[in-house]
């Protein structure tokens, strides 16, 4: 298994600590003049989303994570498995609930997303950043009141609730930033 | 496809000039003083031999190399070498400003290719050496004369803990007692490491918050170049200046006695070896130096990118180099 020595460390290296992955969010080195050198890492588990600090000295070594990021177009849902297809290879990978996490609010079928993929296996799943959603169903809206700091929950397409102004109507398309879950803008199918 | 600029320097031009104002001012200062400015090589067949300093080596093309030339040499991690043959040869003050590689050392405060001022006297001991360490601090950085600590005083304050006295178990405990994340290679051998920790994450970032710090007599086990002075317990006459938690300079009582550097290259080598580290060549022209007679003299080297980060209030020694090592 491959390794990566401290003189390698740096943001965004990829290892595995206790049979975990991690992805190195931080690294920085403290070194006294003479002395022995430190490398401080802020290291985020890509299983859990926890971050971890680890020191290291000068000479240690982290065993790398075999980890790869791939486009992955959203197929269908079966109840609680989401079924992915590799836009390269058309291998397909069926993820539960609890893997594609809050991602289920934005995928609709046909959608490009980001799938992490740690010794082959998927492990996490990203919509891209700003997605358009039909309003399923919400109350009617205020005529009117345009100011957008007045909300109200709106159940989209997808089955998600999302904030939205007092004004958006039912079968209106908005825009949403799915890193936040928050409403962005309305936009014209 | 984005154009990368990346030609272009990281430090601004407003602090490229002071940074040109510092280093005339660096001049002024030795130049008042009587010393000789003088130049010895970055590429050399001779290295020092420190447990956490990596050299470069260049392998030498056999074209270019004549029997007298060795097939590696090595970029100079200080001047240090080159400067006290000199004084060896007769030289009684003399200073230098020079580019310094260390392998291995990036970040914030680190560049692998950096500037030191070096400087030695003659007749100069430890207090001597630190008064004009602190000159030159207070002429560059106008924040008033270093104040003194020993390293003891320093460690205690912010630990509890006697450097000298504690056992590896005490320095461990109180490391976890204080929160530091501590590597898991750190064994219970390597003292040095214990104390290096504690220093690296709870001392030096409380060195210095406003006035300069000079600290002075390390312990033994850390002399580098330094001369140990006898005593209980025994200390390396090594001092070195603090600012704002940021190490500016590092100076030592030199050692002079051939003897005691062959066993310190040699003690060196071994942890090296233990380390899995490369081990450096022994033998060099100091040691012919110093058996022919290096007279009694404090030697310090400055930190020039940093005294100019700090100057000019910058956070990251790319704020104020042309080009660090990313873009050079």
């Amino acid at each position: 298994m491959a390794s990566y020595n401290t003189s390698e460390f740096r943001k965004g290296l990829k290892v595995q600590l206790d049979g975990d992955p991690y992805l190195m969010i931080e690294c920085n080195f403290v070194k006294p003049g003479k002395g022995q050198a430190l490398y401080k890492c802020k290291l985020r588990n890509l299983l859990r989303g926890t971050v971890i600090d680890r020191t290291y000295k000068s000479g240690d070594s982290i065993e790398a994570a075999d980890v790869e990021e791939i486009e992955a177009q959203f197929l269908y849902r079966q109840q609680d498995q989401f079924v992915f297809m590799d836009n390269k290879t058309y291998e397909q990978y069926e993820l539960s609930k609890e893997l594609v996490d809050e991602a289920w609010k934005y995928l609709k079928e046909g959608m490009i997303c980001s799938m992490t993929l740690f010794n082959g296996n998927p492990i996490s799943v990203s919509p891209p950043n700003h997605v358009v959603l039909k309003i399923e169903y919400c109350e009617p809206g205020v005529r009117g009141n345009t100011a957008t700091n007045v909300t109200k929950p709106c159940r989209m397409e997808t089955g998600a609730e999302i904030l939205c102004p007092a004004f958006v109507e039912m079968g209106e398309y908005i825009k949403v930033d799915t890193r936040t879950g928050e409403y962005i803008e309305r936009v014209k199918e | 496809m984005t154009l990368t600029a990346d030609f272009l320097p990281t430090a601004s031009w407003e602090n490229l000039r002071l940074r040109a104002r510092l280093l005339a001012k660096v001049r002024q200062f030795f130049e008042a003083r009587g010393f000789l400015e003088v130049e010895t090589p970055l590429l050399s067949a001779d290295t020092v031999v420190d447990r956490h300093l990596d050299p470069f080596a260049v392998p030498m093309p056999k074209q270019f190399s004549s029997p007298a030339l060795p097939e590696t040499m090595w970029l100079q991690t200080s001047p240090e070498l080159g400067m006290k043959r000199l004084l060896a040869a007769g030289a009684t003050a003399i200073y230098q400003v020079t580019r310094s590689f260390r392998q291995g050392e990036s970040g914030p405060l680190h560049n692998p290719e950096f500037t030191l001022v070096e400087w030695y006297r003659v007749g100069d001991d430890v207090n001597s050496g630190m008064e004009l360490l602190s000159d030159l601090c207070e002429w560059l950085l106008d924040r008033g004369p270093a104040e003194r600590v020993s390293y003891a005083e320093a460690f205690e304050s912010q630990t509890g803990l006697d450097p000298h006295q504690a056992t590896v178990a005490e320095l461990a405990s109180r490391a976890r007692e204080l929160g530091i994340t501590v590597p898991a290679s750190l064994d219970a051998e390597d003292r040095d490491g214990w104390l290096d920790l504690l220093l690296a994450e709870r001392v030096q970032p409380a060195l210095g918050p406003r006035r300069p710090v000079i600290v002075y007599d390390y312990p033994a086990s850390q002399a580098a170049l330094a001369r140990v002075r006898p005593g209980k317990p025994p200390v390396a006459e090594r001092f070195e200046l603090y600012v704002s938690g940021i190490e500016l300079a590092n100076g030592y009582h030199e050692l002079t006695d051939p003897t005691e550097l062959r066993l310190r290259n040699r003690t060196n080598n071994a942890w090296r070896r233990k380390a899995q580290k490369p081990t450096l060549p022994e033998n060099s022209r100091l040691l012919a130096a110093m058996e022919s007679g290096l007279p009694p003299a404090t030697g310090v080297a400055l930190g020039f990118d940093r005294v100019a980060m700090l100057a000019a209030g910058a956070k990251h020694l790319h704020e104020v180099m042309a080009f660090p090592i990313d873009r050079a």
